[in-house]
């Protein structure tokens, strides 16, 4: 167990060298250089003025030197520019002010400056992430007990009208991509013309213009400084305003739902599949035969076996969630992870995108290796040789 | 002009009964699942051993088929007195229903023909027999109809689909269009945009984009993966011996490669591609090929989708020419397909192995050729008078990056079926008759893992959709102003909360679409393992 753990982790290790390299190497394409001289300086500058901002910033040496610096593994360049400042890329690129520090990589854990948000790229991705996490959870929540109750009472009794209506249902779900349900949820619910908002206003049962918000950016707001809530201990009360306090079903609700409605449909269909398969196992037939009761057999005996397949399926959606999770952040306005993966992508922000290729890689084989070695765990007729 | 309302004149007869139909329906359904779960499966037995359904039970069934039969009945009421009537009685839907009338004749030849003969139509056929199978195929054939009527001979669309008439912008459904001459069509059916053009015909028009792009791309990634996932499926031994003729020739072009290398790209990148070179060819003199191509595989499926997607379709990107070289690579896997299949089929065929052969691959050489080769890319190879396919850049790289994102998942699958297969007696015998190992993969394994490839080929047509509209979703690669559906909803969603029409008919459109090749591939899951 402990050489497989070891050697998932060293493939792991050489995946990430790997991808990281290939986006080092198109964020580093002279057109996207371009970009980026142009939009940090400014969109009128000639092609000798950013060849010296770009020299100037030790972008034109070759790549693999570069991507050194990144990782950490060669020295940081000091250059004197042609304004006469000595710029390094452990002062983010700006006038050198510590002359001692000379390894500014991955390794030393410094991730490098995003150009975009003006500040060192851990701290981005720091307060990103958590909102993401935030969103995740409350997602999980809704998605897994949701998808699991669907698929055992769409498997407990195949080919049943009951099996047939969830199982419509559940093909609809996966059927409609994020951007869709989004787009159907706003209309509904959070549109002010149209939908059930104007109606339910008419009718004098809502106060409030729309039912819902089509925005979340009010869940994605700061903790404000003076913050205090008497019943949560000091270091929790960050954790209890992301989590309880800056979300609330209006501004929440949609987002989490039309991340979760798309992931539960597959879930609950793998879910009904295997508990279909193990209702017709022998010792099923057996405890029926017995005259075990249904209810019996679908809680104590059919329950437990059937659920080590969706744990793999949840772990290997994590990864997928992502895709949703961008689509999200970007039609609601949460300013997540996902969104600051858009801005990082479209200006060019090659170390924020280095960064964020990283952590969903990460992501990606963690989650792997976790439905892995909890499947071992799950499945005791399972070892790992 | 009056604007439309959404059923016109006629809705008023029609609107409460279909209401009522629809109210009496979905509470037959909810009472139908509570019963399934409340009430009692069986009551005794009959005398010949049957089990006696509850008698509520029976009830509930027939008020939901009934329920569901009239309600059935009256929406192709609805359609077909909107298709000879039109908008003057019926309002919209009317009006609707009388522009795709050559959609729903097309529609109702397809299915009776289908119907009378499916005993002979093989797989086909069979999917007249699951409702799930109907259903799903009746959205696809309708969007497919769609693109050929619409799309190829102009017949349903009332407005062109990029012409903005000034005043329109925004408007409501049914909106009469502001100084409408005799010949042109009067009203915006759906509203319009937040350019004044009609949504309507856009969505319409869109369709086109994805039904050709997605079925394509996903025929080229299952080529990829189809052409590279047998052999790794098949071979367990290492590929080359050391001191062969396979050997020589490997490093023969790996030799190339590197001084190639070393010449045109910088010193750096020359020695770790050499490096890498070296590595590969240790791999396969050591390992099966299995592991190099699984690695490249899952190398590629770390990576977050949506992340390619905005490393790859950029402007920037384009400008470089990455994705014409990636074309290179991707598209030259159906000729090799191809090639391979039939000379493993003819090789014992001397008299007419290279006349088959030979044509077939020349033909689709030069297939191969006119899509890579565009004018004012770095990959100009053919002249354009020979050039039979002209793709715009942007469609290009679109086309690109979806064929590169399905391929490892087709390649994942074909190489666990292959696993399981090959060690099937009939493969055995094959091996003992002598046959060559392609035309053991091609020809004994592939037919017998047709099914859940043509399962999984209906699934990724609708997830490649999906793919598609991200991508127009985030403006990524087609023009801003282009019909297709994702880039529609990216226009439409920043006016959501005021103006939703012009978003959510495209997004109901795309639904439509993946929910039927989801149906689809569901009816011939079943239908495929009845046998």
């Amino acid at each position: 167990m402990g050489m497989f753990i070891l050697r998932r982790l060293s493939l792991m290790f050489l995946t990430a060298i790997c991808l990281t390299f290939v986006v080092f190497i198109m964020t580093n394409l002279p057109p996207n250089l371009e970009k980026l001289a142009k939009t940090q300086g400014n969109f009128r500058m000639s092609d000798a003025e950013v060849a010296s901002y770009l020299g100037d910033r030790g972008f034109n040496r070759p790549l693999t030197i570069k991507y050194g610096e990144w990782l950490g593994v060669v020295p940081s360049y000091k250059i004197e520019g042609r304004d006469g400042k000595i710029r390094s890329r452990c002062s983010a690129h700006g006038p050198v002010k510590d002359n001692t520090i000379n390894y500014c990589g991955v390794l030393q854990g410094y991730w490098g400056q995003s150009w975009v948000f003006k500040e060192p790229v851990a701290n981005v991705i720091d307060k990103r992430l958590t909102r993401t996490g935030a969103l995740m959870f409350w997602v999980f929540l809704l998605m897994i007990p949701g998808a699991l109750i669907l698929g055992v009472l769409a498997g407990m009794r195949e080919g049943s009208k009951l099996d047939r209506t969830l199982s419509t249902a559940t093909i609809t779900t996966t059927a409609t991509p994020e951007y869709v349900s989004g787009v159907i949820f706003i209309a509904l619910l959070a549109s002010s013309k149209f939908g059930l908002s104007p109606l339910l206003n008419s009718w004098g049962w809502t106060e409030k213009r729309t039912i819902l918000k089509g925005s979340a950016t009010s869940a994605s707001k700061d903790m404000p400084a003076e913050y205090d809530i008497s019943f949560v201990p000091q270091f929790l009360e960050g954790l209890w305003f992301r989590l309880i306090d800056a979300p609330n079903v209006e501004n929440f609700l949609l987002p989490v739902l039309t991340i979760a409605l798309y992931g539960m449909g597959y879930i609950a269909r793998m879910t009904r599949a295997s508990m279909a398969e193990v209702m017709t196992s022998q010792y099923i037939r057996t405890a029926r035969l017995k005259g075990v009761s249904f209810r019996n057999i679908v809680l104590r005996h059919a329950l437990r076996n059937a659920l080590i397949a969706p744990f793999t399926v949840i772990m290997l959606q994590i990864p997928w969630l992502l895709t949703g999770v961008v689509i999200v952040e970007t039609l609601f306005n949460y300013k997540g992870f996902g969104w600051a993966l858009v801005q990082a992508a479209s200006n060019n922000d090659m170390d924020l995108l280095l960064a964020v290729s990283v952590v969903s890689v990460v992501v990606v084989l963690l989650t792997q290796l976790i439905s892995d070695i909890g499947y071992v765990f799950l499945n005791p007729r399972i070892r790992i040789s | 002009m009056e604007p439309l309302t959404w059923t016109g004149p006629l809705g008023e007869l029609l609107n409460p009964l279909i209401r009522s139909v629809t109210f009496v329906f979905l509470i037959a359904i909810a009472v139908q699942v509570i019963a399934t779960i409340a009430l009692p499966r069986a009551r005794g037995f009959n005398p010949d051993g049957t089990i006696q359904i509850h008698f509520m039970t029976n009830i509930i069934n027939q008020g939901v088929r009934y329920s569901l039969y009239t309600f059935i009945i009256l929406l192709v009421l609805y359609l077909v007195i909107g298709a000879t009537l039109g908008a003057s009685s019926l309002g919209i839907i009317g009006g609707i229903s009388r522009q795709l009338l050559p959609i729903w004749v097309s529609m109702v030849a397809i299915f009776t023909a289908s119907i009378i003969f499916k005993r002979r139509l093989g797989l086909y056929g069979k999917l007249f027999d699951s409702p799930i199978g109907m259903t799903g195929f009746a959205l696809v054939i309708f969007w497919v109809l769609i693109t050929v009527l619409a799309g190829g001979l102009d017949l349903v669309v009332t407005h062109d689909e990029l012409s903005q008439v000034s005043g329109m912008k925004n408007k409501l459904p049914g909106t009469p269009v502001r100084g409408a001459e005799a010949g042109e069509y009067a009203h915006y059916l759906l509203g319009g945009d937040n350019l004044a053009r009609d949504v309507f015909s856009r969505a319409i028009k869109g369709s086109a984009i994805v039904i050709i792009i997605a079925p394509a791309a996903t025929l080229f990634a299952f080529m990829v993966g189809i052409t590279l996932g047998l052999p790794a499926g098949y071979y367990e031994s290492a590929p080359l011996k050391f001191k062969t003729r396979g050997f020589y020739l490997t490093s023969g072009i790996v030799i190339v490669f590197c001084v190639l290398m070393f010449a045109i790209a910088p010193i750096d990148i020359a020695i770790l591609l050499t490096i890498l070179s070296l590595l590969l060819i240790w791999m396969l003199l050591r390992t099966a090929v299995d592991t190099v191509i699984s690695f490249l595989a899952n190398l590629i499926l770390a990576f977050p989708v949506i992340l390619l997607f905005f490393l790859l379709v950029t402007p920037e990107i384009v400008k470089t020419g990455l994705p014409n070289y990636m074309a290179m690579i991707l598209f030259i896997f159906p000729v090799i397909f191809f090639g391979v299949l039939l000379n493993a089929r003819f090789h014992t065929r001397p008299d007419i192995r290279w006349w088959i052969v030979g044509g077939v691959t020349l033909i689709l050489f030069w297939f191969y050729l006119s899509m890579i080769s565009e004018i004012d890319s770095p990959v100009y190879i053919l002249p354009s008078f020979i050039d039979a396919i002209s793709l715009p850049s942007e469609i290009l790289v679109v086309f690109v990056s979806v064929v590169f994102v399905n391929s490892p998942t087709v390649f994942r699958i074909v190489r666990g079926l292959t696993l399981d297969i090959k060690t099937r007696d009939y493969v055995a015998a094959a091996q003992t008759r002598g046959e060559g190992s392609w035309y053991i993969m091609l020809w004994e394994i592939l037919p017998n893992v047709r099914g859940p490839l043509i399962v999984d080929f209906c699934l990724r047509i609708g997830y490649t959709t999906i793919l598609l509209g991200t991508l127009g979703f985030f403006g990524l690669g087609l023009e801003s102003e282009s019909p297709d559906w994702g880039t529609t909803i990216n226009a439409g969603r920043r006016l959501l909360s005021v103006a939703p029409v012009p978003a959510l008919v495209p997004a109901l459109a795309l639904m439509s679409l993946v929910l039927g090749l989801n149906l689809l591939a569901d009816g011939l899951r079943e239908e495929s393992l009845k046998d």
